[in-house]
């Protein structure tokens, strides 16, 4: 007979599983806790390599000669910007113009919900100014984007400069089978969202726009450009986009491949990867690129202005100047020759990017971990929950179990999420009134006032429980409530798999051996540990009282970027993971 | 019938001996296909190599009429040419084989394997023109050129289909039974090339290909101002070598055999001679790429009795 139809094997199956359930599942968090620590030690990772064809190798020759004088259009850009008090129109239309472009500007203006530190104000208005170089022999049917954005005060100056002095320098080019679209965006992200939503007709956010009068073709790839010194001594590579998207690892290869070739230092996350990967500093300094990008891509914002152009499928990524304390200087003409050979080389692409990985996790710039790899660390943590609900279905064999009897708790605690989610926004009026707090610092206290208050709840819903105080009622509710978490971490795991993972890692072991009597931690404690630990990870650690105050602007921000962009992190967390919480938070206080 | 026989009178013995050497090789006419198989710009180099050799065929004597030129895609006014209208073979832009006087005959998604073998068996429909067909006869040298990417027994056509190397050897059954060809110079410049010939088995046909199975051929060099490899090794070397040749040249099959060896190739080139009925060192180069024009002697003088009226 089968393994599973033979009454005595099952038997001894169920007693297996009863007997050794809590020993199995420590060895299992231990297992994925140390696959995902593995996943940065580098004879576990693959070298990049160039996937698409169509772009082959850096064969081709850069001749961007007009460096400096990219750099002497920054500093007059710099003098209009301050002259205009924001973004130079008119100089920037006729700048533009003379070079052989075709300039539009868009209007936009956004209600913001409410006005946090940067802003404010409410209201934010700007304009987008761009111009379309065609191509000169053929159809306008696809195009590239290069674009930087418009700063306030004085970053970003020679990114513009550089990015009109190679308008000026491809303009001269016969080669080009794609338009090039040159965009300076004011208000960064803001900006960026009305020109991708302008540019193809959605209205997703509801911001106001105006419609764009000009247009390449379909967009194949971008790059955004954030350069704020005349020379810089490393370039950055930022992929993490909104939600989570990676761009496809080909950019990341292109970009790094051309490092390379012309002899400039990039860097990922900030880290300069190291050769040393059998020593233990090297090792950690590998886990630390990598345990950086899982944080960044678990926030769910967009780090760079290209974060905005994945969700319409365009492979975008942000290219960042940094100038710290090395000898070697690069100038802006050796900026100027890899941007060039790299858009040349996006110039030969006849499909969209889609030959190499989508999913990813860099430990550095020229190692990377696919989703066949990094997954199991996450199936490991996912398995643990479904062994303890196996567990308590054998328990709770007899009698069957009532369903019925969990349905108040659920009902309540998606009550109390969905306050969570709605309150903190439509109650700030009146917490400004009654308080003297600012606007920002009003959402984000009623948005600490609703979850400490969902908190109390199981102390003062006892009367409305059923089946309160039988030894059974809590593992039906826990049954339940163990289910729904592994279904919602593994959803989240696909999308995002940095936020299901570090989701995993602090809430499995609490939903796995809760019961009445043990204390557990919560979903809050999980932020707060992360804002510190992205401090420390970063070189820059700080002291509780600067980290509390990060700890509340990350959840401003967090709010502001869903009801800006559609970030998906604050409405995951408010209406599913709070919920789900909670009701272990029930168990807790069962008695 | 001989052509100096019946009753005239006999001239000197040179011009006869000439005569005899002008058809010691069997055949009247020459005939070239020349096909590049693939497409897209970084495959830039196959649509040169098909150039080159119609460069050096066109050269040697064989008019347009006579060549069958497929390209499958349009390099020289790719919207990625930085030097439109043109197709260099060597860096540095030093030739360039596009010319002012290319014939394409089958261009673009022209260039399929089903076209190919119409071609070659001349099953086409009654609409095409002259310039599509190969219109050989039993007295014709063919020489074929194929490049592009291959494998193992496959030749791939488009980036959607393949020609197996036993279709290959059919189609060429069918031109020996049809009486298409006097003999056949078939050349493939592709990875693995020597799997495409191993089937033949008509007579007459003599086969070159730049490597053997499980090699790769190998590309000879960038250009970095165009920014793709301009042409394969083997093709680079034998345009170098026929460059040498001039329509009056003796040089034979076998310096063509030793065209590009493994330390400029890097691959191995193969041929295959046992189908071939004359000796290899008897075939001249000028046999297969070159146009002989016959000149027929006559020892007769004819008459014209009545002068022609012009007509006012």
């Amino acid at each position: 007979m089968g393994l599973l139809s033979d009454p005595n094997r099952r038997r001894a199956l169920i007693s297996l599983l009863t007997r050794l359930n809590a020993p199995i599942c420590v060895v299992c968090y231990m297992a994925g806790v140390a696959w995902f620590m593995g996943l940065a030690f580098e004879p576990f990772t693959l070298r990049t390599y160039m996937s698409e064809n169509a772009m082959g190798s850096t064969m081709v020759e850069e001749r961007f000669p007009a460096g400096e004088r990219a750099l002497g259009t920054g500093r007059e850009f710099s003098a209009h910007k301050k002259k205009a008090g924001g973004m130079p129109v008119d100089w920037l239309v006729k700048t533009m113009q003379s070079r052989g472009l075709e300039v539009f500007t868009q209007r936009f203006s956004r209600r913001l919900p409410f006005p946090d530190e940067d802003k404010e104000r409410y209201m934010v208005k700007g304009t987008n100014v761009y111009g379309i170089l065609r191509a000169p022999r053929a159809p306008r049917t696809e195009a590239l984007v290069l674009s930087a954005p418009c700063s306030p005060g004085d970053d970003n100056n020679q990114a513009v400069g550089v990015l009109l002095g190679l308008a000026q320098y491809f303009r001269n080019q016969v080669f080009w089978a794609k338009d090039i679209i040159f965009l300076v965006n004011e208000h960064d992200l803001i900006g960026m969202q009305a020109w991708l939503e302008g540019y193809h007709h959605t209205n997703t956010t509801g911001m106001d726009w105006s419609p764009l009068q000009g247009r390449g073709g379909s967009i194949q790839a971008a790059l955004s450009l954030e350069l704020s010194s005349d020379v810089v001594t490393s370039l950055d590579l930022v992929l993490e986009g909104l939600n989570g998207q990676l761009p496809n690892l080909d950019l990341a290869n292109l970009f790094y491949a051309f490092c390379q070739k012309i002899g400039v230092l990039c860097t990922t996350q900030g880290k300069l990867q190291r050769n040393d990967w059998d020593s233990v500093s090297g090792y950690s300094h590998a886990v630390q690129t990598m345990m950086l990008m899982v944080m960044k891509q678990a926030s769910g914002r967009p780090w760079g202005d290209h974060g905005l152009f994945l969700r319409y499928h365009i492979e975008a990524a942000t290219i960042k100047g940094i100038n710290s304390f090395r000898q070697y200087k690069t100038d802006a003409t050796t900026i100027g020759r890899l941007l060039e050979g790299m858009y040349r080389k996006l110039n030969n692409l006849l499909e969209r990017l889609h030959q190499s990985y989508f999913f990813y996790l860099m430990p550095s710039l020229s190692h990377f971990v696919s989703i066949g790899y990094y997954m199991p660390a996450f199936g490991l943590l996912a398995l643990i929950l479904l062994l303890r609900a196996l567990d308590l279905w054998i328990q709770l064999a007899t009698p069957p179990p009532g369903v019925l009897s969990v349905l108040t708790p659920l009902v309540i605690s998606h009550l109390t999420g969905v306050a969570l989610y709605t309150l903190p926004i439509h109650f700030q009026e009146i917490a400004v009134e009654h308080f003297p707090v600012s606007e920002t610092e009003a959402v984000v206290l009623t948005a600490i006032a609703v979850y400490t208050a969902g908190l109390a709840l199981p102390h003062n819903t006892h009367r409305l429980l059923t089946g309160r105080g039988t030894e059974n009622g809590w593992k039906v509710l826990k049954l339940v409530a163990v289910l729904y978490l592994a279904v919602l971490l593994g959803c989240t795991a696909l999308i995002n798999f940095s936020l299901g993972f570090i989701l995993a890692l602090t809430l499995v072991p609490v939903a796995a051996f809760v019961t009445p009597d043990l204390c557990s931690a919560t979903p809050a404690c999980t932020l707060l540990f992360s804002v510190f630990l992205f401090q420390e990870l970063q070189e820059m650690p700080v002291s509780f009282l600067d980290g509390w105050m990060l700890y509340l602007s990350v959840i401003s921000q967090g709010i502001l970027d869903h009801a800006l962009y559609g970030s998906l992190v604050y409405p995951l967390v408010a209406l599913l993971v709070y919920p789900c919480w909670l009701l272990f938070w029930n168990i807790l206080f069962w008695k | 019938m001989s052509l100096t026989g019946s009753t005239r009178r006999f001239s000197p013995l040179v011009p006869q001996e000439n005569a005899g050497q002008f058809f010691s090789s069997g055949h009247t006419n020459n005939w070239a296909v020349l096909v590049c198989t693939s497409r897209f710009w970084f495959n830039y180099r196959h649509v040169a190599n098909t150039l080159s050799v119609y460069r050096s065929v066109k050269r040697l004597g064989i008019p347009d009429s006579h060549i069958v030129l497929m390209l499958a895609d349009d390099m020289a006014c790719n919207h990625r040419n930085p030097k439109p209208a043109t197709v260099f073979s060597h860096k540095n832009m030093e030739l360039n084989v596009y010319g002012d006087d290319v014939e394409v005959d089958y261009r673009g998604y022209e260039v399929t394997v089903e076209n190919f073998l119409r071609v070659l068996t001349g099953r086409l429909p009654p609409s095409t023109p002259r310039s599509k067909r190969l219109l050989s006869d039993d007295r014709s040298n063919i020489l074929i050129y194929l490049t592009g990417h291959g494998g193992n027994g496959f030749l791939k056509f488009q980036d959607s289909e393949e020609i197996s190397n036993v279709e290959l050897a059919d189609a060429f059954e069918q031109m020996w039974q049809k009486r298409r060809y006097n003999e056949l110079l078939f050349i493939i410049d592709t990875c693995q090339g020597a799997s495409m010939y191993e089937r033949f088995y008509s007579p007459n046909l003599m086969a070159l290909a730049s490597s053997q199975v499980g090699e790769d051929s190998l590309s000879h060099q960038p250009d970095l101002a165009i920014g793709v490899h301009l042409m394969d090794r083997y093709t680079f070397y034998l345009l170098e070598f026929l460059e040498d040749i001039h329509p009056s040249s003796k040089a034979n099959m076998n310096d063509l055999f030793k065209v590009c060896p493994k330390s400029q190739c890097v691959s191995t080139p193969g041929h295959r001679t046992d189908l071939f009925l004359r000796d290899p060192g008897s075939a001249l180069i000028t046999d297969f790429f070159g146009s002989v024009r016959k000149v027929e002697i006559t020892m007769e003088t004819i008459n014209l009795t009545e002068p022609i009226h012009s007509f006012r």
